[in-house]
């Protein structure tokens, strides 16, 4: 067998200005990304309502969130372009005289900051109690599967229901605005904590046998180092992948919360909560008042979604 | 065999029993019991007869025995709001869920498999294409927007069929049924398409996705040569080969269907078990919630049993293994 070193082809190329930019380009992943078309609209769309979340306030004729700046006579306005539109009110106004648009903008605002925090949590619990089960293996590993397993096989919606309804029984049935959210992202961390465990604890039981591992042990690493220094690392990629899908389904849960009305409250309306409200008015006619945060919240999960089916098959050596 | 329905069977006991130590904590401390019973204005020697009557002053170990046992006598105790027996109010609305849960599984069944079948023996047509965004869709869109969606197209609109309640229905002993009325059966459509949309896509992607597999074993290519009839080959061989799994996830799936009734209850505002769990969350009605864990977790633990049983009969390799039939 020859030992001949054969050079990446990338690796000839002159290093350009930022060396990690540079290779983030010339990586399988961006050239994958570069490829389908759909993939790179869905990333688009997406980043697009990141954006507009977070320079809501910016892009707002209003703050919807403030009672002072809703005026009831402004209620129940038709979108601009139908004949009774009156500017600003683009997308017209609901019952309180609040602006869709400006609602629509606020609520995405608050559906992604409770998706992005739900999922950073359930995906901290997740991978520790998986590095934990498949490091140590035994009875924690018995323990914490056997409940990872009695929890995969109810549905999230009615384990975050069930978290929602202990939180308010707890903490007094009328919660603030902010405690709310808190409650919100608990209950979604409560309830998606399991995939990541589940995929964590495989990819720990196939790398703890590896010679890095026992040369870390042999030098006398700590545990906790070695699992969060050494062995996560080489679990990203799955994780990544479910960290995407479960910004959808986080996305999802936290919408169906609000809109079953244990979410989110109206004076601080996420998208759910819109829907929930608009909902009402869909008899008498107002359809605009659904529609659009319906629209938006379609769109959003539509895209994420593409962009976590792409990202499955992209990180998947076995598709290549 | 015997050994591992027992260890089946064993561990789903287990199962049911942590339920029951969640569902008794919820009772007994999230919130005090009593005083979500009384008023304001209730002195505090009338607290402590309430509270010794309820027996929350002995042991919690006692109380918890006492609370399984109760529950394994379906004794859920007395619902905060509506001051009635919780198995009342749930054998009340049982069969508006049941009913709902089986039509909207048979329609994901049926469709499923037509579409799935179709898409896997004509996978360039444009007819499969279609089917393939429908079912992105109905994995995209959210249970409650597909809901307000089609109240807004065939109620608002087109005023076809009604947007809420389960209209007439008959009584035949304690089981109301609205599947004997014209009003009733049209209530159904709209509920059981929208909580059925998302098995429906589960079951095409799994039998498009068996299909593919079966037809490129060399058993399909066998019969082939023998000069088989197409027919015979997808439908005789094909198809059957494929409905053993696609049964088992129906079943499986079946109580995540009951679950997910709560999002489809609660937009058609159809009176079943979802509904009345929902306003109890709302409300804070620790019993009936609990009432409504147990009785969800007791039908998950019997399916699963049961497939797994079944699941060692059909297929002998399983029987040496502790399989998981997920």
């Amino acid at each position: 067998m020859s030992e001949a070193v054969v050079p990446h082809p990338t690796e000839k190329r002159p290093a350009a200005a930022p060396g990690w930019f540079r290779r983030a380009l010339d990586s399988d992943l961006f050239y994958s990304f570069r490829r389908s078309k759909i993939t790179m609209i869905a990333a688009g769309v997406t980043l697009l309502f990141f954006l507009v979340a977070i320079f809501a306030s910016v892009l707002s004729v209003q703050n919807p969130f403030d009672p002072a700046q809703l005026q009831l006579m402004n209620s129940r306005i038709s979108p601009l372009w139908t004949a009774d539109g009156q500017s600003p009110f683009l997308l017209g106004t609901d019952e309180q005289g609040r602006d869709v648009l400006s609602a629509i903008l606020y609520g995405l605002r608050i559906s992604l900051l409770v998706g992005v925090l739900g999922v950073v949590l359930s995906g901290a619990i997740g991978i520790l109690l998986g590095l934990t089960a498949g490091y140590f293996g035994g009875a924690v590993d018995g323990l914490i599967m056997r409940i990872a397993d009695v929890q995969l096989s109810f549905p999230a919606i009615l384990i975050a229901l069930l978290i929602n309804g202990i939180a308010k029984s707890v903490l007094g049935n009328k919660l603030d605005e902010t405690s709310m959210l808190a409650v919100l992202v608990f209950a979604i961390g409560l309830s998606f904590w399991v995939q990541y465990a589940r995929t964590v604890r495989g990819s720990v039981l196939v790398e703890k046998n590896k010679d890095y591992v026992a040369a870390a042990q042999l030098i006398g690493l700590p545990a906790p180092v070695i699992m969060l220094r050494h062995v996560l690392p080489n679990t990203t990629g799955p994780i990544l992948v479910i960290a995407t899908i479960n910004l959808a389904l986080a996305i999802i849960t936290e919408a169906t919360l609000s809109f079953l009305g244990s979410g989110m409250p109206e004076t601080m309306p996420s998208l759910g909560t819109l829907i929930r409200i608009g909902n009402g008015y869909l008899f008498a006619g107002e359809w605009w008042i659904v529609a659009f945060p319906g629209f938006a919240l379609a769109a959003l999960i539509l895209s994420i979604n593409l962009l976590g089916d792409w990202l499955r098959d992209a990180l998947n050596p076995k598709l290549r | 065999m015997l050994a591992f329905t027992l260890r089946r069977a064993v561990q789903a006991i287990g199962v049911m029993i942590a339920v029951g130590i969640i569902s008794f904590s919820m009772f007994r401390f999230a919130g005090d019991p009593v005083n979500q019973m009384v008023g304001m204005d209730t002195s505090g020697a009338e607290r402590a007869a309430i509270r010794q009557s309820l027996g929350l002053d002995d042991p919690v170990i006692v109380q918890f025995g006492r609370y399984i046992g109760n529950a394994a006598q379906f004794k859920f105790g007395v619902s905060y709001q509506f001051r009635l027996p919780v198995t009342n109010l749930l054998m009340e609305r049982m069969p508006a869920t049941l009913e709902l849960a089986i039509v909207a599984s048979i329609f994901a069944m049926i469709s499923g498999i037509l579409m799935g079948v179709y898409s896997a023996l004509r996978r360039d047509s444009w007819l499969a294409h279609v089917f393939q965004a429908v079912s992105l869709i109905g994995i995209s869109l959210p249970t409650f927007l597909i809901g307000v969606l089609m109240i807004y197209l065939f109620s608002v609109t087109l005023g076809w069929l009604p947007s809420f309640g389960r209209g007439d229905v008959v009584h035949i002993g304690w089981w109301a049924t609205g599947l004997l009325t014209l009003s009733g059966l049209k209530a159904l459509i709209m509920p059981a398409i929208t909580l059925g949309l998302f098995q429906m896509t589960l079951i095409m992607r799994l039998v498009r996705a068996e299909m593919l597999e079966v037809l490129r074993t060399d058993y399909i290519r066998f019969a082939r040569a023998r000069g088989l009839t197409t027919r015979a080959i997808h439908f005789g061989h094909a198809l059957r080969n494929t409905l053993v799994p696609v049964i088992t996830v129906a079943g499986l799936q079946f109580g995540s269907v009951i679950a997910f009734a709560i999002i489809t209850e609660t937009v058609f505002q159809w009176p079943g078990m979802g509904l009345l769990f929902v306003q109890a969350v709302q409300n804070v009605d620790i019993p009936i919630m609990a009432a409504y864990l147990m009785m969800v977790s007791l039908i998950f633990v019997t399916i699963n049993l049961v497939v797994d049983i079944l699941y060692t009969i059909v297929d002998p390799r399983l029987r040496s293994t502790v399989s998981r039939a997920h």
